[in-house]
């Protein structure tokens, strides 16, 4: 698709007088350049990175700081203690991360449990129904949580099964966006070392988990940021059937204390929500090049 | 192993061995994909039959008797004030969201593509509302936001303007929301338009500047531009998904106010369905949600499935 596009630039255009480049206004172009492209990035930069700064200095000032008319950037009194233990007394903070952990690291392993045998059947074997299979798959990839929410509500109120664990995760105990990236990984992994395998008297069951799930490590590990991203912080779900406060999810959480607050103890929220935004940030941090290998592979949200 | 594929590639299967095979594949196959498919039944296939009942009766959690109504659902909703506002309001926002997010993403891109040692530093910042929590974050801007003591409205008030109402003035809100959506996806879109530029081959370049080819305008647009054109094409889909799909801000910030003109498509549902339980209404609100998805994510499909590159 790329190859043919140079013989297709305008020719014509050599023709053109160039401007004349002596090395200085070489250099002096690169300079200006370098201004305006450092300029765009850097104040863009400073736009994204305001509310995070905001919230960590709002978290250490005190309510006399903040109400005040006059605003200042950094705090003349600390109160960061005072802040983040009213905070972790007044909502059980730590418990929506610890929810959270669990929520997630479960989600996660029940999806890659039952996404990885079927993402190998669709892309490997052949059974009846793969295709129609696979067609439902591709259906589910386009139909949000909100769509199928309001009978699985309905359903899980009837077997008194709101305000669980299990309430949050069943929606997403299947993935069909895992099935999806899977198998096109899966496709690409060679037949020949699957008819060896075979001959070896390998069972299928041993030659999904034992030697095409190692290869697959990439996609697993895109998959798994995607997935810890996208349910540590879903609103939608949690708050359809979660009222019980131990059960909330960060953001779940938040929403909860905010009501409570009713907004005005500004220093507590940003104490709040520093502690429920830091692990995934700082899970970023440390793995920035998984995150976004991983988005760029996975693509979707 | 080597040997064995050796004697694979040497000649066909006999007829006895490849029939079994095939019932192994068949048996495995099936058994494989058997919890996936189970759990498709129980999560979107009985769900969506369920909503489709639904959306043609008068259901109400709780109710006694529920009564068949045919379209009358659809045909309220067509005539329902507040749904056509949400319906219009969830499209202001997607106008704003989509041309703001894409924009900036590829200007971003663009911009950093070329960059060595600063790259890396940028993309970590311009990614992070990625991965914060939107709530968490959302708090935080209703803080800033705020006109007596956010800290915007001070910069406005201290070079001389009057503050801006941004959350409580009808004709604010919306574009607000849509600022803090952009916010929250341009690192997104950043990263996807990089993969997209860093798959094109540096040579071009190079011929395009022997061809005469002057000047990043130029060159973005007799290259980049229409190189990218797969990688735009799935960035515009799944950010008009994204930002169709507006929630999170909408239910912390504003709850759909002032006066409603913040209530988009899923508050309207969520109301219906959640705070006044009618089910029946609230399953044919899901439905022309759905509708709307679903036209832009067969557009994603045809999308998706021309892109995979890895």
């Amino acid at each position: 698709m790329a190859a043919p596009l140079p013989l297709t630039l305008p020719l014509a255009r050599a023709d053109l007088p160039r401007r004349p480049s002596t090395p200085l206004t070489v250099m002096m172009r690169r300079i200006v350049t370098l201004f305006v492209v450092h300029g765009i990035l850097i104040a863009g930069a400073v736009v994204i990175l305001m509310p995070f700064l905001w919230m960590l200095i709002t978290s250490i000032k005190s309510p006399a700081e903040i109400f005040a008319a006059s605003f200042s950037l950094w705090p003349k009194h600390f109160n960061a203690v005072e802040n983040y233990t009213f905070a972790l007394n007044q909502v059980p903070l730590l418990r929506f991360a610890i929810n959270g952990v669990i929520i997630c690291a479960t989600l996660l392993v029940v999806q890659v449990l039952v996404a990885v045998p079927c993402a190998y059947a669709l892309a490997k074997l052949r059974f009846p129904g793969r295709s129609t299979l696979f067609a439902l798959v591709l259906l589910g990839l386009c139909i949000p949580i909100q769509v199928p929410a309001l009978p699985l509500y309905m359903g899980l109120a009837n077997f008194g099964l709101l305000n669980t664990y299990f309430a949050i995760m069943m929606p997403f105990f299947l993935s069909v966006f895992a099935i999806f990236l899977f198998r096109q990984f899966f496709k690409g992994y060679p037949d020949e070392i699957i008819y060896a395998a075979r001959l070896d008297g390998m069972s299928e069951f041993e030659i999904v988990w034992f030697i095409v799930v190692p290869s697959a490590w990439p996609a697993i590990a895109a998959f798994s940021v995607f997935s810890f991203i996208a349910h540590w912080n879903d609103l939608y779900w949690p708050l359809i059937v979660i009222t019980d406060t131990k059960l909330a999810t960060p953001p779940l959480g938040m929403m909860f204390f905010a009501d409570a607050e009713t907004g005005t103890n500004y220093g507590a929220l940003t104490a709040a929500a520093t502690v429920l935004t830091a692990p995934l940030v700082i899970a970023f941090l440390i793995a920035r090049r998984h995150f976004i290998d991983a988005i760029t592979m996975t693509g979707i949200k | 192993m080597i040997m064995a594929s050796a004697a694979i590639n040497a000649g066909p299967m006999p007829a006895p061995r490849r029939n079994r095979q095939r019932l192994i594949e068949s048996v495995a196959g099936c058994g494989f994909s058997l919890p996936a498919f189970l759990l498709l039944l129980l999560i979107y296939i009985v769900p969506l039959l369920v909503l489709g009942y639904l959306s043609f009766t008068n259901y109400e959690l709780g109710a006694l008797d529920t009564r068949f109504l045919g379209f009358a659902n659809f045909r309220k909703a067509l005539s329902d004030p507040v749904f056509r506002r949400s319906l219009g309001n969830t499209f202001a926002y997607v106008a704003i969201v989509l041309p703001g997010a894409v924009g900036l993403g590829l200007l971003i891109a663009v911009l950093l593509h070329r960059r060595k040692r600063s790259r890396s530093f940028y993309e970590v910042i311009y990614f992070l509302p990625v991965t914060s929590t939107l709530i968490a974050m959302a708090t935080v801007f209703q803080f800033m936001l705020h006109p007596s003591i956010g800290p915007i409205n001070g910069v406005l008030k201290a070079l001389g303007f009057s503050a801006i109402p941004f959350l409580s003035e009808p004709a604010y809100v919306l574009p607000t929301l849509a600022a803090i959506g952009i916010w929250h996806l341009v690192g997104f879109n950043m990263v996807l338009f990089l993969a997209g530029l860093s798959a094109i081959p540096r040579d071009l370049y190079e011929a395009a500047e022997i061809d005469g080819c002057q000047g990043g305008l130029d060159r973005f647009m007799t290259i980049t531009w229409p190189l990218l054109g797969p990688t735009t094409m799935f960035v515009i889909v799944t950010t008009s998904i994204t930002a169709f799909k507006v929630f999170d801000t909408v239910a912390v910030m504003t709850r759909g106010g002032p006066m409603g003109h913040s209530e988009v498509l899923l508050y309207a549902i969520y109301l219906e369905g959640y705070q006044y339980f009618h089910m029946g209404y609230a399953s044919a609100l899901t439905l022309i949600f759905l509708a709307f998805v679903l036209i832009i994510s067969v557009v994603q499909t045809l999308v998706i499935e021309r892109r995979v590159h890895y």
